[in-house]
């Protein structure tokens, strides 16, 4: 067992036919990482692909060490994939990409930028926070690919969020964050909602229990365009659960 | 490219206080009962209590401004965020850079599709 060196970070992956994106996404994690000096693991939370992935997930391991790449094969409901995860986590930090933690984590995948990881981190060690979290909306942050409709709908939002929840967070759902492990957990236990609710939820509770809230500007990319998820739908059950978490929370 | 300050928000001292114990609903109709009660008792008294004319033509009609105020101060927020709404068009590229570096070197170090 290699000595685990303190303030790791594990960064967890589900996925789910991911095949193509997967070792671009390890790629891009282990060489910002290993370049800030920052020691790592990757668990990748397959939930039974059939197209390959975990052959590719192998063959990155092979690449990468056994230390830095655990596979683990989950055919469960993809909500429960991160708590799944977090049981084999050996870092002291967690770092989670996917703003809808139903989802595997799939292209457009929030690209925050080459050297995020890295100032993520500072941020944590500056502030020495809880949780450190992407926004599209301060500083250099920002979305690539969206078209009018998507950002309105986007900020009217995330106002509204701001209004009723008074997060104390500037964006409870974009896709990048960095906990400290046991933060995590404890805010996994009160945490009732699924999908990205569950993702507004933690910080708004994250608040209420004392936790500092450290942000960083994040650039996400949609690779994939034109796709939107914003339908009807959508936004109906955005509402629905934002107004749940003003009645609960 | 250099990231720019974040937004440390400062740990509350008192986790347990009352305003973390009530639900954002709660603390809303609150908020609107003690405004509301405080209005009505002003603005609809009954002859013998009223408060002077101006003050009462003032009072009636305030939630209905207030009301306005919210939706235009929403509505400018809102466009003005729209407005600045950052555009990656370095990132992007960066991006596609990327992944045509991972590719070559994934490649070479033996990876297989």
């Amino acid at each position: 067992m290699a000595a685990r060196g303190p303030g790791r970070v594990s960064v967890l992956l589900p996925t789910y036919n991911e095949r193509d994106n997967l070792p671009l996404v390890v790629w891009l994690l282990a060489r910002t990482l290993t370049d800030s000096g920052i020691d790592f693991e990757i668990i990748i939370i397959d939930d039974g692909s059939p197209d390959g992935t975990q052959e590719v997930a192998q063959q990155l391991e092979k690449i990468y060490g056994s230390d830095k790449i655990v596979i683990i094969l989950f055919l469960f409901p993809s909500g429960t994939a991160y708590i799944h995860g977090m049981k084999y986590a050996t870092g002291d930090f967690i770092v989670i990409m996917d703003a809808d933690l139903s989802h595997h984590v799939r292209l457009p995948f929030t690209y925050c930028g080459y050297t995020l990881p890295q100032f993520t981190f500072q941020k944590q060690k500056e502030g020495n926070f809880d949780i450190v979290s992407g926004t599209r909306y301060k500083g250099n942050g920002g979305v690539y690919g969206w078209d009018l409709k998507r950002k309105l709908i986007s900020r009217g939002a995330n106002f509204l969020t701001q209004v009723l929840l008074r997060p104390g967070a500037s964006d409870l759902t974009g896709s990048f964050r960095l906990y400290r492990k046991e933060v995590l957990q404890k805010l996994m236990e009160k945490c009732v909602s699924k999908g990205y609710v569950f993702q507004m939820e933690m910080i708004v509770r994250a608040r209420q229990l004392g936790f500092t809230i450290g942000e960083v500007p994040i650039s996400f990319v949609d690779r994939v365009y034109g796709e939107s998820k914003l339908g009807g739908n959508e936004i109906v059950s955005f509402l629905k659960g934002l107004l749940t978490l003003f009645a609960t929370t | 490219s250099a990231p720019l300050a974040g937004l440390p928000l400062s740990v509350s001292p008192f986790p347990l206080s009352p305003q973390a114990a009530m639900t954002k609903l709660a603390q809303w109709l609150c908020g609107l009962a003690l405004l509301g009660s405080a209005w009505a008792a002003l603005a609809l008294a009954p002859p013998g209590l009223q408060p002077p004319a101006p003050l009462r033509q003032a009072l009636l009609p305030l939630p209905v401004y207030l009301l306005v105020a919210f939706g235009c101060y929403s509505l400018a927020t809102v466009g003005y965020r729209l407005a600045t709404f950052n555009d990656c068009e370095e990132a992007a590229a960066e991006l596609q850079e990327h992944i045509r570096a991972a590719r070559a070197d994934l490649r070479r170090r033996g990876l297989r599709l």
